[in-house]
């Protein structure tokens, strides 16, 4: 083979590689970027719900734009239905396994929340972290329920830590474990809005009678 | 970079580094200490556990910047009776294979111990299952522990 032959082949080859890996290196750099995450969904504000004239019919409005929030990812993955919390936006179970255990925090003597998940987010080692992390009291459990069914245990005492609604307000608006939600770390989803715009919400619903949907 | 004084198995260690470093190379780099293991980097394979204030912390996960004045004990600090138990159970059942992971499996079951004096098979398994071993050692790790757990008795 000439040395001209030589060349021409390598070109060819190099040129035919650069190809591939423009084909190829977006999809890596999605996988690999840590951007801040973006939710699509929206929510809207109080005043978009005043066109509702029946008071009964605005406040299951109201909640069910709550519910855009209760029944995300953020939210639900630490309100599990058994003792194992769930994770990323599919809600897998918790890898590796952990339990609830006393306070919420995982079992005693076993791998602890705190093993892992420090004071804040720390996307160096793509692991949430928060003061308060821990999972919600069995009592707490939304997955698997309804939003409906959510929403009669959100006001039961029996099942919200004794809290009224004053209390609830200010659980929403105001909790810090509560405000992760938007401030999920790595390219974690956040809840959709703003923790502000949920707190308006939701006391736009206990203000209109608390009325939850049916089902 | 700035200067952290970090307290591990009870000396002052003096380490430079980026604030965000995790603790684990502030602990290997730093300090000196190569017993504790990086495995994965993102707390799931506990290769690189540690105890922070007693309580066991993957030190991947944590900036040093977050330690302060906590005291950190890594496997070379590791001289309570429970850890001596699991370290003289370990040899008697001869656990590691290739031993990568087991300053870290010794760490938490040493923690382990430290809590629950008598763990059952499950006690073992939710304490244990974070930290990962390629060999698959797992039965003669919970076998060790029963067995530590058996010495302690008295």
């Amino acid at each position: 083979m000439t040395l001209f032959k030589q060349s021409m082949l390598a070109l060819a080859a190099g040129t035919l590689a650069a190809g591939l890996l423009a084909f190829v290196a977006p999809g890596f750099q999605a996988d690999a970027a840590t951007d801040t995450a973006v939710n699509a969904a929206k929510l809207q504000p109080v005043s978009a719900f005043a066109k509702i004239k029946s008071k009964n019919e605005r406040s299951v409005a109201l909640f069910q734009e709550v519910g855009k929030v209760i029944q995300s990812p953020r939210c639900m993955n630490c309100h599990p239905a058994t003792e194992r919390p769930t994770q990323t936006d599919r809600m897998r179970p918790h890898i590796p396994l952990v339990v609830r255990g006393e306070g919420g925090v995982g079992a005693a003597g076993g791998l602890a929340c705190s093993t892992c998940h420090h004071e804040a987010n720390f996307d160096a080692a793509n692991v949430p972290g928060n003061p308060k992390w821990a999972l919600a009291p069995a009592e707490m459990a939304w997955q698997g329920k309804t939003l409906g069914q959510i929403c009669v245990q959100i006001k039961d005492k029996q099942r919200n830590g004794g809290k009224d609604m004053a209390a609830l307000v200010h659980h929403m608006a105001e909790d810090e474990l509560v405000g992760w939600g938007w401030n999920p770390g790595g390219n974690r989803t956040p809840a959709p809005g703003t923790q502000k715009q949920f707190g308006e919400l939701f006391k736009a619903w206990a203000d209109s009678g608390a009325v939850c949907p049916k089902g | 970079m700035a200067a952290f004084a970090l307290k591990i198995n009870g000396q002052t260690r003096q380490v430079d580094v980026d604030p965000n470093t995790p603790l684990l190379w502030a602990i290997r780099d730093g300090a000196g200490l190569m017993g504790t293991k990086y495995g994965c980097g993102v707390a799931q394979c506990g290769a690189c556990t540690v105890y922070v204030d007693g309580q066991t912390v993957r030190s991947c996960s944590l900036p040093v910047s977050a330690v302060g004045n906590s005291e950190v004990t890594t496997i070379e600090g590791l001289d309570s009776k429970e850890a001596k138990a699991v370290q003289a159970a370990w040899v008697a059942l001869d656990v590691p294979q290739c031993g990568y992971c087991q300053s870290g499996q010794i760490m938490s079951a040493t923690a382990l111990l430290n809590l629950n004096p008598a763990p059952t098979d499950r006690d073992i398994d939710l304490a244990m299952n974070g930290n990962i071993c390629r060999c698959a050692t797992y039965v003669r790790i919970r076998a060790a522990i029963h067995g530590a757990a058996k010495t302690l008795e008295g």
